[in-house]
């Protein structure tokens, strides 16, 4: 079975030719690093799965993306229903200045549900999920802002899991973290796994390795490699898979 | 070499600080000026210059004030019981009068004997109120002073006429001008607001980027044009439009002003709503996004409470444009200065009553020292609508960190 795939993806900013030719798949209930130095695409590549990309003006994209076997870029597709079975989580946390409550709520009534029990039931759910609730139960009114940066995270976890996405999409979502709080996001998507489709983008090597069951090597828009991500780490078939892994470039 | 551009440098520095205490001062020194004048009004009797009250004195009334000195003058009080004399009917009488009861050969035909017969006159008439110059007393007058009370604050801002120029005792009230300044700018709003943000959210979120180069300079445009413009183009194309649409007899209405005032505060509001709603982190947009939120849901409910402040202060700054716009409003509002009752009558605002009368003031008089205290009300709006921006602002960068 398959989650999310990608097919003969060919992506332009303008006259710059973005990503080349990629085909890639994603299993259900797996997680999927896509490293790469930076500028290489991973960003791009994984936007595509929620058409975030659609915002940039010079954006163009050729070939297919489907998710849970619907191709999302279809003419009858409606962007904002497709988004909502997609969770994803940014590289800085980004809150909206409203509170912890409100923010893991804005799925739902974004989405026109506004009866209470149902609210508090999932933000309480959310929360559990994202590993958030003990620490923030007793101020589910605070502004989101007032709370840690690791916290914020987390928050914007909770709020991505509230609309019951299959997929989550995180495009290096510990890199503006400290260390406790970025071992604390890697427990929560090895928990995670257990019920959703992860895709992260990583800059670190280390934390792919810990937390991936998958990994795609990006390089200069190509996917120069992707396989289990034992393989990768030890064996990798490509030279250049091998180089970037022990460090000799990017 | 070096030393000569020492020099230079030291020169402009001192260039530089001159200008700006020049600026300060030159602030400092108009508020004095306004204040002084202005404050001036609560300290003078309300009659002008050398001019006196007087009655018999045989006469009990020793004090009036403005209200009931002008009822008398006006004829609507005819018996000196009812401002605490006795019951006899009150004659009226100023300089004017005195050929009604003597002839000019009694007179003089230098007037010299004047001041001989107002003392008679008094002595003939001991019922007789006088309005007269304190030059007309002749010595061993047999009358004595009526003390008018000063104008007070209270008066000034909630009497309800404004008779600058009215003998012997001229009304300032402005109450109806602050009404209708409010009426003015508040219709102003109600027009300016709902238009101006949606202008400002289409440009800033809707448009095309070709299409907001268009509209962009177009706005910023509609700033530049000098309000006697606006003025014109009220006068032609809006009143009409009103006292045909509303079947008035006049046209000049509060909604002709706020109609205008609208439009000139519209580019304020639209420039500054649009800079805010731009400040808005393309993160918490995309953020908004990715949760399946649509473009409108995404404006109402991450967009606009994100830009509260910078919208608040767009409205306050333009509340600021059109509460201080003198000559536009004078032209369009129809010059009644009553309490405007709806939308559809004249009215006067304080700054085009400023505009209107104070070229036909003598310097230092009443009248002018009037005006000025109808600047402080004004400057005093102004000082209000500034330090609300503020703390809007304040307030705004204080929720959001
Ligand atoms: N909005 C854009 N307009 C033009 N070029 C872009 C835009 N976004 C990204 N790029 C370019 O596309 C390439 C891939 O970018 P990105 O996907 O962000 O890389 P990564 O996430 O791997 O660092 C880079 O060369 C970048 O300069
Ligand atoms: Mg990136």
């Amino acid at each position: 079975m398959i989650q999310a795939s990608a097919k003969n993806i060919n992506v332009w900013y303008g006259d710059f030719l973005a990503l080349k030719e990629i085909n890639m798949s994603f299993e259900p209930n797996s997680v999927t690093a896509l490293i790469g130095p930076s500028g290489c695409g991973k960003s791009t590549f994984l936007r595509l799965f929620n058409r975030m990309n659609d915002l940039i003006s010079n954006f163009k994209l050729e070939g297919k993306i489907t998710v849970n076997d619907k191709d999302i870029y279809a003419k009858d597709v409606k962007i904002d229903e497709i988004r909502k079975s997609i969770g994803m989580v940014f590289q800085k946390p980004n809150p909206f200045p409203k509170s912890i409550y409100e923010n893991v709520a804005y799925g739902l009534r974004v989405n026109g549900v506004n009866d209470r029990r149902t609210l508090d039931e999932t933000v309480e759910r959310s929360l559990k999920q994202a590993a958030l609730w003990d620490e923030v139960k007793d101020n589910l009114k605070k502004s989101a802002m007032s709370i840690s940066g690791g916290q914020q995270q987390r928050l914007c976890i909770a709020r991505a899991l509230a609309v019951e996405p299959s997929l989550i999409l995180m495009d290096e979502p510990a890199s503006a973290l400290d260390p406790i709080s970025t071992a604390k996001i890697e427990e929560l998507i090895f928990e995670l796994k257990k019920e959703f489709t992860i895709i992260i983008v990583t800059h670190n090597l280390q934390q792919a390795g810990r937390i991936s069951d998958y990994t795609g090597f990006f390089y200069l828009g190509e996917l120069i490699e992707h396989d289990k991500t034992q393989k990768m780490f030890l064996n990798p078939s490509q030279e250049r898979t091998q180089n970037y892994i022990t460090g000799r470039f990017g | 070499m070096k030393k000569f551009r020492k020099i230079i440098e030291k020169f402009i520095e001192a260039v530089l600080f001159s200008s700006s205490t020049i600026t300060s001062l030159t602030v400092i020194l108009i508020i004095i000026f306004l204040f002084k004048e202005g404050i001036g009004l609560f300290k003078s009797s309300p009659l002008e210059k050398n001019y006196v009250i007087e009655v018999s004195k045989k006469n009990p009334v020793k004090e009036l004030n403005a209200t009931q000195l002008k009822a008398i003058f006006n004829q609507d009080i005819t018996n000196w019981s009812l401002v605490g004399g006795n019951n006899d009917s009150i004659i009226l009488f100023t300089t004017s009068n005195i050929t009604d009861y003597y002839s000019e050969e009694e007179l003089g035909s230098n007037l010299e004997h004047l001041n001989e017969k107002m003392g008679e006159f008094i002595i003939q008439h001991p019922n007789a109120i006088m309005y007269i110059s304190s030059k007309s007393l002749p010595v061993g007058f047999g009358g004595h002073n009526v003390k008018v009370k000063d104008i007070s604050v209270n008066d000034f801002i909630f009497g309800k006429q404004w008779y600058p120029t009215s003998e012997p005792i001229p009304s300032y009230g402005i109450w109806p001008m602050i009404i209708g300044t409010l009426m003015v700018t508040l219709g102003a709003l109600l027009i300016a607001i709902p238009l101006g943000i949606s202008t400002a959210i289409f440009m800033a979120e809707v448009a095309h980027i070709r299409i907001r180069n268009v509209l962009k300079p177009v706005i910023e445009l509609l700033s530049g044009i000098p309000s006697v413009v606006f003025g014109f183009f009220g006068l032609i194309i809006i009143v009409p439009m009103i006292q045909q649409t509303f079947h008035l007899v006049v046209g000049e209405t509060v909604l002709a002003g706020s109609i205008i005032l609208g439009i000139m505060a519209l580019p304020t509001i639209i420039t500054i709503t649009e800079d805010a709603l731009r400040t808005t982190p393309q993160s918490l947009k995309e953020a908004s996004l990715a949760l399946g939120a649509t473009r409108w849901q995404t404006l109402v409910r991450v967009v606009i409470p994100y830009s509260k402040s910078g919208i608040s202060t767009a409205i306050i700054l333009g509340i600021g444009r059109a509460i201080g716009e003198t000559m536009a409003v004078l032209m369009v509002t129809g010059n009644a200065s009553n309490i405007p009752h709806s939308f559809l009558v004249p009215t006067r605002t304080i700054p085009a009553t400023i505009a209107a009368e104070l070229g036909e003031v003598s310097y230092g008089g009443l009248h002018f020292k009037a005006l000025f205290a109808l600047g402080i009300v004004l400057f005093l709006f102004t000082i209000i609508i500034n330090l609300t921006v503020e703390f809007v602002k304040n307030s705004g960068k204080r929720s959001r960190a």
